[in-house]
Order: structure tokens, then C-alpha cells, then sequence
């Protein structure tokens, strides 16, 4: 029933947020920190009590599990289960929800009640789809959080240069995001219907239809639609269109919750779904996924390069470490999955560290525009010392957190596919490029006007320093967010290597 | 010959006729707005009530099924919920108001017996009844030169389809013989020839002008725009399920529909129909003909249905006329509400609506949620009906189709966010087009609060929905099956 809760509370505390823009001003903000900050609280408690050692046999893999009938013409549960990582990832959820209200404090001053209901509509919906089992609840979920984030986009959003005004990037974003959830709808549909052929049974259950016997003919165009589906939101490469305008003209909690958490739903999405639902066709799909991430990787790095927007900036480096991510998820090794996590959370902290940072510098000098800024080391105090731990951060620098997620991810994949380890290298050189021009053109350099600025408020100041106290922690000692997701990442590898030992076997055979 | 048992069978369509020639003796003795309106309304629940007491059954000329049962209750729900927006919307007409109400009932009579018909005669007299009210209703504002336009419009564009419907038929009995459904299926065992293919042709043809199939759909923008908006709403509902459920019984019953041939003519006329309504709408400004075109890009979905024709499609189809039904109610409600009282021209305009969240916010609320339903958006019913939709086309393996249905979603999203967001957006002073301030406590402003919550309700639980519907629509299943097996 806790479950149910963890996804219900943000709901309630979104409706309840809305009703008290009536009373005052202040009371949405509060009701809406407390709720993301419930949240939290309940996923450390669960964390603090799970025993998350590798389940023996038999035994369910899932930490807490809760079912009941929804529809049962199509067998359509809803079930909810948690394991390590949608805990983690849960827990994440409500922190980075947490900094999100924190961070639109003063940047949101006008219909602060409706901004909140759709702030946490969209955790909720996050937090739903780390904990939906039922493939139909999971679609729903994936497919409810994009409403409220189109209008967070839409309403609270910037409008960048000519031409991009907030509205046409918050419809890019919901028309790529929706298109490409339809087709996986039609794949888990298929799927489906496939079973029902094999059975005479409806069930959108995962477990079920993990074992599914799907014909070799459709199996790989199944997997394709799912993958797409993830594709597009991770982002991957030529699927990758929405991202910029949409973090550019985003306001800074839409960013922080887009870079933070939803990119973070197409990765969870890979692990839990498209690859054991498919393990011998993304075997096979692997190359040219690998490939996709390689692309993403060097076209991130190359496009950061060039922007004058600081925020689009960050967006293009957030393609670059996704790729990272994609070439971990289809490595099949343990090491690079369990990198692929770590990377994950510390990208979560180290772009929503640089995004609240963009939008703090964004509230003192009213633009984005790196060629306007410049020598703003004398001008602000402590922000821009925040700005380097979060660049080195980004840049994977040794202690931090993203250190460890790439370092693991390089290591782990490199006995299967060195070659793409190789070239994927270069991402980390060029991280350090883009990541210093940021730190150039911003901070240093010849002062664009004269002037001292505010220096952070205790608001500003404890967020700055709760996101890198986290990222020195994990980078530190990643232990037991690894001890947490063991369990997940060896099951998607024995999966994964399944097909792939049992067609060696066979060829030796044959041989 | 009708027995006593037929009669009770035919009570509901009886009532409905009973109540118009009620109204028509009360406007004759004296006028008046409400007590017209009171008459129809009570007409239509009392038939409402009755329907879980009619049984199922075959009268001369028609089949009482569970179909027919279903679209009976959509039906008198539809007019229903007409009568009362109209009241309001009629109550600052100058001129004749009480016939409009006439005019519903005779038209929902029609309706009723449509989706029944279980015979070429009965199903063309119907249909004639159906559309016949139509032209007046969507001309009943005669003095605005738009809504007469949408009359003649209408009615000479009904008339080239009802020839077509007519030389179909002919064509059909030329070679079997036989007017009624069960007779055209027994005298056809064999192959369908060229005369059966061109009669059926020419009978989707012109049923595909009443539910403005590409390329027969010219007609809808300007009748939708021009006609007063409870006609309008009518016509989107009540008359387009009508016309459907009739051809998804000719589909099922006759096999010469079944043929290759016009399989992928529906196919095609099925995805240019998806895929056409929505391009049209892209750029539309104005609410109500954009609410025309999304109306044909839904019946493009829903022909997959027709293309599939088998047990599943029933089902489909009942939940997706359901779903698409509350939605459309609820979205042309809330332009009806904004033009009421009838004040020359109705507000539909797109910039009218501009911030409207900020003046009303329930109203706003009630035409996101109905939006979002047309989008097919999750929690939604519309959400459901798409989910069907989709299914059907796997389950059946119609790849096209489902890629059809993927894209035209796709690009229908664009319009619906369109207006969505600016319901939303911040209005610097804009021409104002309100409701009067009462509207929430009014019943039309009830009706639509209610059919909001009908939407999200049939969203998140829609089990009981689907029961209903499944129930009805076995016995459908099992006829055509014994039919074709």
C-alpha cells in the first residue's frame, strides 16, 4: 500500500497546492516542499530498512509489491513493485522534486498555485512509472507526466530567440514524446495479443509476458518500437530534436526535473522493459545501439561547443552523457550497468546543479546569453565557486560522483566492445572542453559591465550545498548505491548473456 | 405481423414519437420556451428509463439487439443533453424558439429507428427522418447568413448521398432480390459479382456523406461553423453514431462487404479520412471547425472497425462511439455555454478563448479535460476508445491502419494542444465573449461539469464501461458469426 501512496501523495499535494493559491502567495510552495520532502522521506526509510542482497531462487526479486484488478476484459492490473533501482531512483524523484519547488521560489511569481499542481503531476507520474509492473499502467504513467510538463514549458516557460517562442518547444517536445510512446503501445499491444494467441489468456503483466514466446519474424520490430519509445526521451542521437528548445525555454525547475528525473525514466525504462522483454534482440541490436551512443556522445560534446545559450549548453551535454548510459545499458556487462545507475544519479545531481545555476545567474543579470556575460568571478560572490565544483562535476573529475559512473561504464565495457570504449574516450576530453568554455565565457575573462551582484540567500546557499555534498558522497563512496542496485543489474546481465552463451554453445556444437 | 410483445420491444422510439407530437399539440395550444423544452426533455428520460424494459426483439423491419439497445442509450444521452443546452442557447433567439425542440425529437425518433433497421426500406425511411429535421436545425438562425448556408449546404449534399444510397440499393435488389439484411446474406453463398460490389460501393459512399468520410467530407467545416451550435452538436453526435452503427450492422450481416476489394477501399478511405481531418484541422482558427474536422479524423479511426468486422469490432466500436460521444459532448458544450444566450453569431473564435482559465476556471477545466480526451490523451476516456482502436488493428494485423492511427495522433496533437494552451495563456485585454454568471449553477452548466467527470471516470475505472458494452454487443457477435460460418 506504500507504493500506492508514494505515487497518490504528490497528486493530492498537487491538487492541494492549487486550492492554496487562494490563501496566500507562500502556501503552495510550502505544501508543495513538504509533499516532495514526504516523499523523500518515506524512500529513505524504505531504503534504510531493505535488504537488498541478491534474492536466492525462488524468491521475488521485488522489495515491496502490491497488485489489485483494473480491467479485467484486457487482464490489466495495476501493479506496483519496487526493486534497488526504482527505489534509488524514487528517492531521487522526491529530492530533485524537492529543489525543484526550491529553485522557482522567486522565479515563478505568477500563478503559483496551478505551477506547483503541475510541478508534482509530473513527480507523480515519474514516481509511477519507477513503480509500474502492468505494461498498460507503465504506458499511462509514461504518457500523463508529459501533460503537466507541456504546460510548465508552455506557461512558466522563456521565450528564446525569434521563431522559438516556449510554446512551439513545449509542442515539439509532447508531439515527439507522444508519437513515439504510441509505437511503443502498439509493441506492448502486440506483445500482448501474441500471448493471448499462445494462452488464449489477456495479461499486460510484466512478469507474464517476460516469458512470451514471441515469433522470430515480429520479435525485433517489437523491440524496435520500445526502443524508440526510450529512444526519444533518453535522448539518442537522431531522436534527440525536442531536447535543446525544450530545456532552453523551460523555466529552471522544468529543467531540472527534465535533465534530473524524465531522461532518467528512458534508461529505467531500457533496463526494466526493452531489454529483458527482448534479451536476444537487443543482443543483437547492441552494435548499433552502441554505435547510436557513440554518435550521441561525440555530436553532444561537438554541439556544446558551439552554443552562445548556457542552458542549451547544458542540454547538449546532457545528450553526451546519455550516450555514455546507452553504450553501458548494451554492453551486457554488470559493471557498465551498475556505472550506467551511477552515472545516471550523479548526471541527475550535476546538470540540475548547472541549471539551478543558470537560472540563479539568469534571476541576477536577466540573460542566458553567454556572450554577454563574462568576468562575473568579481561580480557574484560564491555562485561562481559552485559553478566550477559542478563543471569539474560534469567534466567526470576524480571524487565526484560522475567519476566513478563513467570510469565504471569505460571499464566494464571494454572487454566486450573495446573499440567503442576507445572512441567513447574522447567524450571525456571533450566534456573538459565544453565544460571549461562554460567556465570561461561565464566567470572569467574581461567583465561584460561593472557592478557587484547578490550573492546566494541561505535558500540558494543550502541547495548548492546539499547537491555537492551528494556528488562528493557518491564519488567517494559509491558502495551502497551499488549494494542497492546488485540485484537489478545481475538479472538484466544473466538475461542478456542468456541468448547470447546459448548461441555460442550451439555454434561450438555445430563446429 | 406486430405482436404485443414488438410494441413493448418499440416503446422507447413509440415515446419519442408520442412526445413530438406532444410538443407540437402544446406549442400549437400555446408558446412557451420552457415548458417546450420541459416536454422534450421529460420524453427522452421517460424513453431512457425505459429502454432496461424493452426487450430485445425483431418487429417487422427491424432488429432490436444489443447494438440497437446501445445506440439507443447514446442516442437519447445525446439528445438529451442537446435539449438541455439548448434552452439556454435558444432563450435569447428572437423568434419561433419552441420548434427547435420539434425539430430534435423527430430527428432522434430517426435515430432510433436507424440504428435498428434490419431493412433497406426501414433503414432509408429512418435515415430520411433523421436528416430530414437536420436541415432545419442547422438553418434555424436563418437570419445569420451562415447558419442558412450550412441548411442548403447540408441539404443538397444529403441529397446527392441519398441518391447514391438509393441507386446502391437498387443495384443490391436488382441481383438478390431481397430488401432485408438476412435475405441479402442467404441469397448471396457464392463470390459477389460487379452489380453486388457497385450497389455496396455506392451504399458506403453514401453513408460516408453523412459521416463525412475523405473525400466526401467538403460539407462538414461549413456546416459546422454555420449551424447554430446545438444543431451543430446534434449533427456530431447523434446523427454521425447513428449513421455508423447502421453501416457497421450492413458490414457485419452482408458478406459482400467482406470482399477484397472493398476492404481496401475502406482501408483507404479509412486512412485518407485519419490522416485528412486532422491535416485540415492544423491551421484552423476557428473552434468549431476545427471540432468538425477532429469529428472526421475520429469516424477515420473508428473505420477501422468497419475494415476488421468481427466480434472485437462490435466491442470497439461501442466503446469508442461511448467515449467519443462524452468528449464531443463536452467540448461543443462548452462553445454552446460561451454563445449562449444566442447573441447573432456564435463564439468561436479561437482568440475568444484566450485566458479563459483565469475568468472560469471549471469551465477552462471542462474543456482541457474534454480536449485532452479528443487527444487521447491517458486517464481519459478518449484514452480508451484510441487504446481499442489500436488493439483491434493488432489483434487483426492491419499494420497500415495502426500506422495510420500513429500518425494521424501525432499530428493531431498539435491543434489540441494549440488550443489547449490558450485557454491558459495571459490575455492582454482581449474582446471578452463570457458565460453569465450563473452558468455553474444552471443545468446546462451541470451537464457539463457531470460529463467532465463522466470523461476522467470512464478514464481511470473503465471496467464497468467495458462490461456494459461486451454484454451488449455478444449477441451481435454471435449472429453475424452464424451468419457467415
Amino acid at each position: 500500500m506504500i507504493l500506492v501512496w508514494l505515487i497518490v501523495i504528490p497528486f493530492l499535494g498537487g491538487l492541494l497546492c492549487w486550492q492554496a493559491d487562494r490563501w496566500s502567495e507562500q502556501a503552495p510552495r510550502w505544501i508543495a516542499l513538504g509533499t516532495m520532502l514526504f516523499v523523500l522521506v518515506i524512500s529513505l526509510v524504505l531504503w534504510a530498512a531493505g535488504d537488498f542482497a541478491l534474492p536466492s531462487g525462488g524468491e521475488t526479486p521485488w522489495l515491496l509489491e502490491w497488485r489489485t484488478d483494473w480491467i479485467p476484459r484486457f487482464g490489466i492490473e495495476i501493479h506496483l513493485a519496487m526493486d534497488g533501482l526504482s527505489l534509488i531512483l524514487v528517492a531521487l524523484t522526491g529530492f530533485l522534486g524537492a529543489l525543484a519547488v526550491l529553485c522557482s521560489w522567486r522565479e515563478i511569481g505568477q500563478r503559483i498555485g496551478f505551477f506547483h499542481l503541475n510541478l508534482l503531476w509530473i513527480l507523480g507520474g515519474v514516481v509511477g512509472v519507477f513503480l509500474a509492473l502492468d505494461l498498460f499502467l507503465f504506458f499511462l504513467f509514461w504518457e500523463m507526466m508529459l501533460v503537466p510538463m507541456y504546460f510548465l514549458i508552455a506557461l512558466w516557460g522563456h521565450s528564446g530567440s525569434a521563431g522559438q517562442t516556449r510554446i512551439r518547444a513545449a509542442t515539439r517536445f509532447f508531439i515527439y514524446t507522444q508519437a513515439s510512446g504510441l509505437l511503443m503501445l502498439v509493441a506492448i499491444l502486440a506483445l500482448v495479443f501474441i500471448h493471448f494467441g499462445n494462452t488464449g489468456e489477456f495479461s499486460f503483466s510484466y512478469e507474464v509476458l517476460l516469458k512470451t514466446e514471441v515469433p522470430e519474424a515480429i520479435a525485433p520490430w517489437l523491440m524496435l518500437g520500445f526502443f524508440v519509445a526510450f529512444a526519444v526521451k533518453l535522448p539518442v542521437v537522431p531522436f534527440h530534436g525536442w531536447l535543446p528548445d525544450a530545456h532552453a525555454q523551460a523555466p529552471t525547475a522544468g529543467s531540472v526535473d527534465l535533465a534530473g528525473i524524465l531522461l532518467k525514466t528512458a534508461a529505467y525504462g531500457m533496463l526494466r522493459f526493452a531489454l529483458p522483454l527482448f534479451p536476444e534482440e537487443s543482443a543483437a541490436f547492441a552494435p548499433v545501439a552502441m554505435v547510436l551512443g557513440l554518435v550521441g556522445i561525440v555530436y553532444g560534446a561537438v554541439l556544446a561547443c558551439g552554443q552562445q545559450d548556457i542552458k542549451r549548453l547544458i542540454a547538449y551535454t546532457s545528450i553526451s552523457h546519455m550516450g555514455f548510459v546507452l553504450i553501458a545499458i548494451y554492453s551486457g556487462s554488470e559493471l557498465a550497468i551498475q556505472g550506467a545507475v551511477v552515472l545516471m544519479v550523479a548526471h541527475a545531481f550535476s546538470s540540475a546543479g548547472l541549471f539551478i545555476l543558470s537560472g540563479q545567474l539568469y534571476e541576477r543579470i536577466h540573460t542566458r546569453d553567454m556572450r554577454i556575460m563574462g568576468g562575473l568571478w568579481g561580480r557574484i560572490p560564491t555562485l561562481p565557486g559552485f559553478t566550477l565544483c559542478f563543471v569539474a562535476a560534469s567534466l567526470g573529475m576524480p571524487a565526484t560522483a560522475n567519476f566513478v559512473g563513467e570510469f565504471m561504464i569505460l571499464f566494464g565495457t571494454f572487454p566486450t566492445a573495446p573499440v567503442v570504449v576507445i572512441i567513447a574516450s574522447t567524450g571525456l576530453v571533450m566534456a573538459a572542453i565544453y565544460s571549461l568554455i562554460l567556465m570561461q565565457r561565464v566567470h572569467f575573462g574581461p567583465a561584460y559591465r561593472d557592478g557587484a551582484l547578490a550573492g546566494p540567500d541561505w535558500r540558494e546557499y543550502g541547495m548548492m550545498l546539499a547537491l555537492l555534498a551528494l556528488v562528493l558522497l557518491i564519488g567517494l563512496y559509491p558502495q551502497p548505491l551499488l549494494d542497492t542496485t546488485a540485484g537489478m543489474s545481475g538479472r538484466v546481465v544473466e538475461l542478456f548473456a542468456g541468448p547470447a552463451q546459448s548461441l555460442a554453445e550451439t555454434a561450438g556444437e555445430v563446429r | 405481423m406486430l405482436t404485443a410483445a414488438d410494441l413493448v420491444t418499440l416503446l422507447p422510439l413509440i415515446l419519442v414519437g408520442t412526445t413530438a407530437v406532444v410538443a407540437m399539440l402544446a406549442i400549437a395550444w400555446q408558446r412557451h420556451h420552457a415548458g417546450t423544452a420541459l416536454i422534450a426533455g421529460v420524453g427522452l428520460v421517460l424513453a431512457l428509463l425505459l429502454l432496461p424494459v424493452a426487450s430485445t426483439g425483431s418487429p417487422p423491419l427491424m432488429q432490436v439487439d444489443g447494438l440497437a439497445q446501445m445506440a439507443s442509450t447514446l442516442i437519447l444521452l445525446s439528445a438529451l443533453v442537446t435539449v438541455i443546452l439548448s434552452h439556454h442557447y435558444l432563450s435569447g433567439y428572437i423568434g419561433p424558439r419552441e420548434e427547435f425542440y420539434l425539430l430534435v425529437l423527430c430527428a432522434t425518433a430517426g435515430a432510433l429507428g436507424l440504428v435498428a433497421s434490419d431493412h433497406l426500406a426501414m433503414l432509408f425511411i429512418s435515415l430520411e427522418l433523421l436528416s430530414m429535421p437536420l436541415y432545419g436545425m442547422l438553418a434555424y438562425s436563418f437570419r445569420a447568413e451562415r447558419s442558412l448556408e450550412a441548411g442548403i449546404k447540408y441539404l443538397l449534399l444529403s441529397a446527392a448521398a441519398t441518391a447514391f444510397l438509393l441507386f446502391g440499393m437498387a443495384l443490391i435488389y436488382a441481383r438478390t432480390g431481397h430488401l432485408d439484411l438476412a435475405g441479402i446474406s442467404g441469397a448471396l453463398a457464392d463470390a459477389p459479382d460487379a452489380w453486388m460490389l457497385a450497389g455496396a460501393a455506392l451504399m458506403i459512399v453514401g453513408l460516408g456523406f453523412k459521416l463525412s468520410v475523405v473525400p466526401f467530407h467538403l460539407w462538414t467545416p461549413d456546416v459546422y461553423q454555420g449551424g447554430p451550435a446545438p444543431a451543430t452538436i446534434f449533427l456530431a453526435t447523434v446523427s454521425k453514431l447513428a449513421v455508423f452503427v447502421v453501416l457497421l450492422r450492413l458490414v457485419l450481416a452482408a458478406p459482400v462487404f467482406e470482399s477484397d476489394w472493398l476492404q481496401a477501399v475502406i482501408t483507404v478511405l479509412a486512412l485518407l479520412t485519419m490522416l485528412g481531418g486532422n491535416l485540415l484541422a492544423l491551421f484552423q482558427s476557428n473552434l468549431k471547425r476545427l471540432l468538425g474536422y477532429s469529428s472526421i479524423a475520429h469516424f477515420g479511426y473508428l473505420l477501422v472497425a468497419i475494415a476488421v468486422g468481427n466480434a472485437l469490432a462490435v466491442e470497439t466500436t461501442g466503446v469508442y462511439l461511448l467515449t467519443y460521444l462524452v468528449t464531443t459532448l463536452a467540448a461543443f458544450g462548452v462553445v454552446t455555454l460561451l454563445s449562449s444566450p444566442f447573441g447573432g453569431e456564435d463564439a468561436d473564435g479561437l482568440p475568444l478563448y484566450r485566458g479563459l482559465f483565469w475568468r472560469r476556471p471549471y469551465l477552462a477545466a471542462v474543456m482541457t479535460v474534454s480536449f485532452l480526451s479528443l487527444a487521447g490523451i491517458p486517464l481519459t476516456a478518449g484514452f480508451i476508445g484510441k487504446f481499442y482502436v489500436i488493439a483491434l488493428g493488432v489483434a487483426d494485423g492491419r499494420w497500415w491502419l495502426v500506422g495510420g492511427v500513429v500518425a494521424g495522433s501525432a499530428i493531431g496533437l498539435y491543434y489540441y494542444l494549440r488550443v489547449m494552451v490558450t485557454l491558459y495563456l495571459p490575455e492582454p485585454g482581449m474582446r471578452r465573449r463570457d458565460v453569465t454568471n450563473d452558468w455553474g449553477s444552471r443545468l446546462g452548466g451541470i451537464t457539463l461539469v457531470t460529463l467532465a467527470i463522466v470523461i476522467l471516470v470512464f478514464g481511470i475505472y473503465p471496467a464497468p464501461m467495458i462490461d456494459w458494452v461486451q454484454d451488449l454487443s455478444v449477441s451481435v457477435a454471435s449472429i453475424s458469426g452464424a451468419w457467415r460460418g
